[in-house]
C-alpha cells in the first residue's frame, strides 16, 4: 500500500500552500479526521493552479500532492478524464490492474492502486479529488451538477 | 521471555481462544491489542452458544413445552450469573439490553418521561464529563434538546483525569442526573465515582455509571459503587455481541416508566391501555437476545473461574510494562495518565506527527491490531488538541511479548515514515 511514490509525495508535497483562487472548499473525511482546504484558479477552461492546505494521513496528503502535479496546466476536459479514471481505480477494490493507457493518464496516481484494497482508506485517497471537483463546480458555476453525484 | 509479578498463566488461557492462534498477512502472528473495542471469545462461550441452539432453542417465558422451559431456565440463569457477578442485591435489578448504548438510552429516555422527583425537564440540569464515550454523551444531548434541561460537563486535567475542582458548582440542587464512565475507553483513566456519588446524593441527583470498560477488567460491585444505574456490554467481556446489561436500583425500576413497548413487558393489555410487568421484564420488550444472554452467562462463568482480581493484577502488571516500553520510544506522547496508577490497560498515544491511520496500517502489516481514530470520544481529542490517537488495549490473554511486539512495531513505523 505504501509505495515509495506515495511516501515521496507525502514527505515532499507539490504545490502545497494556499494561493489566490476562483473558489475555495473545505472537505473532511470523518472516519480519519483528514481535512483539506483547496482552491482552484482557472484561465477559461485551463487549470492555472490548484493550491491546498491540509492535515491528515499520508494517503490523503500524498494524494493532494499528486493531484496538484497532474492537473495544473491541464484543460478541464482532460482533468475530468483523469479524475474519473482515478475514481474508477480507487473504487475497484483491488480488482483492476492498471494497463498502459491508464498508467500514461494517471502517472504517479497509479501508485494508489493498492489503496483500493483497503475500504477504510479509499476515502483518504479521494478526499482532495472530491474537493477539486467541488471547487471546480463552484468556480465555473456548475455546482448543481456535481452536488447530485456521490463521492464514494 | 519477560516475567512480571502478577501475570496470569497466559499460555493456558490462550488455548481457550482459538482466534489468537491466527496468522495474518502471509504468516504473521496475530497480536490482538484492540480489546477495548471488543474482546475475543473463549471456546467455553462459543460452545455455550452452539449448545443452546443445538439442544434448547425456543422462545422464552411463554411455551409450556420442554424446550421453552429449558430456554427460559438458561436465559434466567444467565441473569442470576450476571447479578452475582456485579453483586446486585436482587436478580430483578438486572435488565438485558442489546448493548451499553441501549442501556444508557433507556435510562435517558425514562428520565425524560418520568414523574417527579426524577423527571428531567426545563430548569433542571444534566451533568456528564468530557471523557465520555459518545454513547454516554449523545443520549444526554438528545434528552437536553427534547426537554430544555441544561447539559453541563466535568472538564479534564492535563494529566487525563477528571477535574473535580468545580464539583459543587457543577452538581447543584437543579441537577437531576450525573452520568460518567468508570474507566475511560480512550485514556484508561479510573474515575473517582465515590466523590461524585457523594455530591450527587447531597443534592438528590441520580448517578448513572458507564462500566463498559470496567466490567471486563476488574471486580464490579454495584452496591459498593452506590450509583443508581450501571450499564455495560457483553462483547467486551468475552461474551457475544448483541447483549448488554443495565443494572438499576429496584425502587427506581418500579417507579420509572417503560422504554420500549411490546410483548413480554406487559401484565394485561386491552385496547384502551396496558399495565406493565414488574422489572426486569418491564424493560425487556419483545423476544430478548436469548442465546446471547446464555453466552454472556458462560463468559461470566469463565471470567469468574479465573478471578476478576487476578485479571486486574495481570492487566496492571502489563500496563506498567507497556508504559515503560512506550516511554522509551522517541516522539511518543501518551494521551492520559502516564503511569500505571489508577488506570486500566488501555493506552492511547500519538507518535510524532505521523497520522494514527498510518501508524495503525503499518502495525497491521506486522500483524498487530490496534484501534486508530477518535475512539467515539472526540471531545477528548479536542481537549488535547489532536485529531486522533493510536490505542493499544490489553486483556487477560495479553502477554509481555505482545507489548514488545507493539514497541518494536512502533519503532518500525517511525523508521518507515522518517
Amino acid at each position: 500500500m505504501y509505495q515509495d511514490v506515495i511516501l515521496d509525495h507525502y514527505k515532499n508535497p507539490h504545490g502545497r500552500g494556499l494561493r489566490e483562487g476562483d473558489a475555495e472548499v473545505h472537505h473532511v473525511n470523518p472516519t480519519c479526521g483528514d481535512e483539506i482546504t483547496l482552491r482552484v484558479r482557472y484561465d477559461g477552461e485551463r487549470i492555472e493552479d490548484v493550491s491546498y492546505e491540509g492535515q491528515g494521513c499520508s494517503i490523503s496528503q500524498a494524494s493532494a500532492s499528486v493531484l496538484n502535479e497532474l492537473l495544473v496546466g491541464k484543460e478541464l476536459s482532460e482533468a475530468r478524464r483523469i479524475q474519473e479514471t482515478f475514481l474508477e481505480l480507487m473504487q475497484s477494490k483491488g480488482q483492476l490492474e492498471p494497463d498502459d493507457s491508464m498508467e500514461d493518464l494517471l502517472e504517479d496516481a497509479v501508485a494508489f492502486a493498492g489503496v483500493s484494497k483497503y475500504p477504510a482508506r479509499v476515502k483518504c485517497a479521494l478526499l482532495s479529488w472530491m474537493a477539486w471537483k467541488d471547487a471546480t463546480a463552484q468556480a465555473l458555476g456548475t455546482a448543481a451538477d456535481s452536488a447530485k453525484e456521490k463521492t464514494a | 521471555m519477560t516475567q512480571l509479578p502478577g501475570l496470569l498463566d497466559t499460555e493456558a488461557i490462550r488455548k481457550d481462544f482459538p482466534v489468537l492462534d491466527r496468522q495474518v498477512h502471509d504468516g504473521r502472528k496475530l497480536v490482538y491489542l484492540d480489546n477495548a473495542a471488543t474482546s475475543q471469545k473463549p471456546t467455553q462461550v462459543l460452545d455455550a452458544l452452539a449448545d443452546y441452539y443445538e439442544k434448547h432453542n425456543a422462545n422464552v417465558h411463554r411455551g409450556v413445552h420442554v424446550l421453552a422451559e429449558e430456554a427460559t431456565a438458561l436465559y434466567e440463569g444467565a441473569r442470576d450469573k450476571v447479578a452475582a457477578f456485579i453483586n446486585a442485591p436482587s436478580r430483578d435489578e438486572v435488565i438485558f439490553t442489546k448493548n451499553a448504548s441501549e442501556s444508557l438510552n433507556l435510562v435517558a429516555n425514562m428520565l425524560g418521561w418520568a414523574d417527579e422527583p426524577y423527571r428531567v425537564e426545563r430548569d433542571t440540569e444534566i451533568v456528564i464529563t468530557e471523557m465520555e464515550h459518545h454513547s454516554n454523551i449523545v443520549p444526554w444531548q438528545l434528552l437536553s434538546q427534547r426537554t430544555g434541561a441544561k447539559l453541563k460537563w466535568f472538564g479534564l486535567t492535563d494529566e487525563g483525569r477528571l477535574d473535580l475542582a468545580g464539583i459543587e458548582e457543577l452538581i447543584t440542587e437543579r441537577t437531576k442526573v450525573v452520568a460518567l464512565t468508570l474507566v475511560s475507553n480512550i485514556m484508561g483513566t479510573f474515575n473517582p465515582v465515590e466523590d461524585i456519588v457523594r455530591r450527587a446524593q447531597e443534592v438528590g441527583a441520580l448517578v448513572v455509571v458507564d462500566a463498559s470498560q470496567a466490567a471486563p477488567h476488574m471486580p464490579l460491585d454495584v452496591q459498593a459503587l452506590q450509583a443508581d444505574f450501571v450499564a455495560f456490554t457483553g462483547h467486551k467481556m468475552c461474551g457475544p455481541t448483541g447483549i448488554g446489561v443495565l443494572w438499576g436500583r429496584q425502587e427506581l425500576l418500579n417507579d420509572l416508566p417503560p422504554f420500549l413497548g411490546g410483548g413480554e413487558m406487559i401484565e394485561t393489555v386491552t385496547m384502551h391501555s396496558s399495565t406493565y410487568a414488574p422489572a426486569p421484564h418491564k424493560f425487556e420488550a419483545g423476544t430478548p437476545p436469548i442465546a446471547q444472554a446464555v453466552g454472556l452467562g458462560a463468559a461470566v462463568d469463565y471470567l469468574t473461574s479465573i478471578g476478576m482480581e487476578r485479571i486486574q493484577q495481570h492487566e496492571h502488571a502489563l500496563t506498567e510494562y507497556a508504559v515503560r516500553r512506550l516511554k522509551d520510544i522517541p516522539d511518543l506522547r501518551i494521551i492520559g495518565p502516564t503511569t500505571a496508577e489508577d488506570r486500566g490497560a488501555t493506552i492511547s498515544f500519538t507518535l510524532g506527527d505521523i497520522h494514527p491511520h498510518d501508524v495503525g496500517q503499518v502495525l497491521d502489516e506486522q500483524g498487530i491490531a490496534v484501534r486508530v481514530g477518535h475512539h467515539c470520544a472526540r471531545p477528548v481529542c479536542l481537549r488535547y488538541g489532536i485529531p486522533a490517537t493510536t490505542r493499544a488495549s490489553f486483556y487477560l490473554y495479553s502477554t509481555p511479548a505482545e507489548v514488545d511486539a507493539l514497541a518494536d512495531g512502533l519503532e518500525h513505523v517511525r523508521n518507515f515514515f522518517a
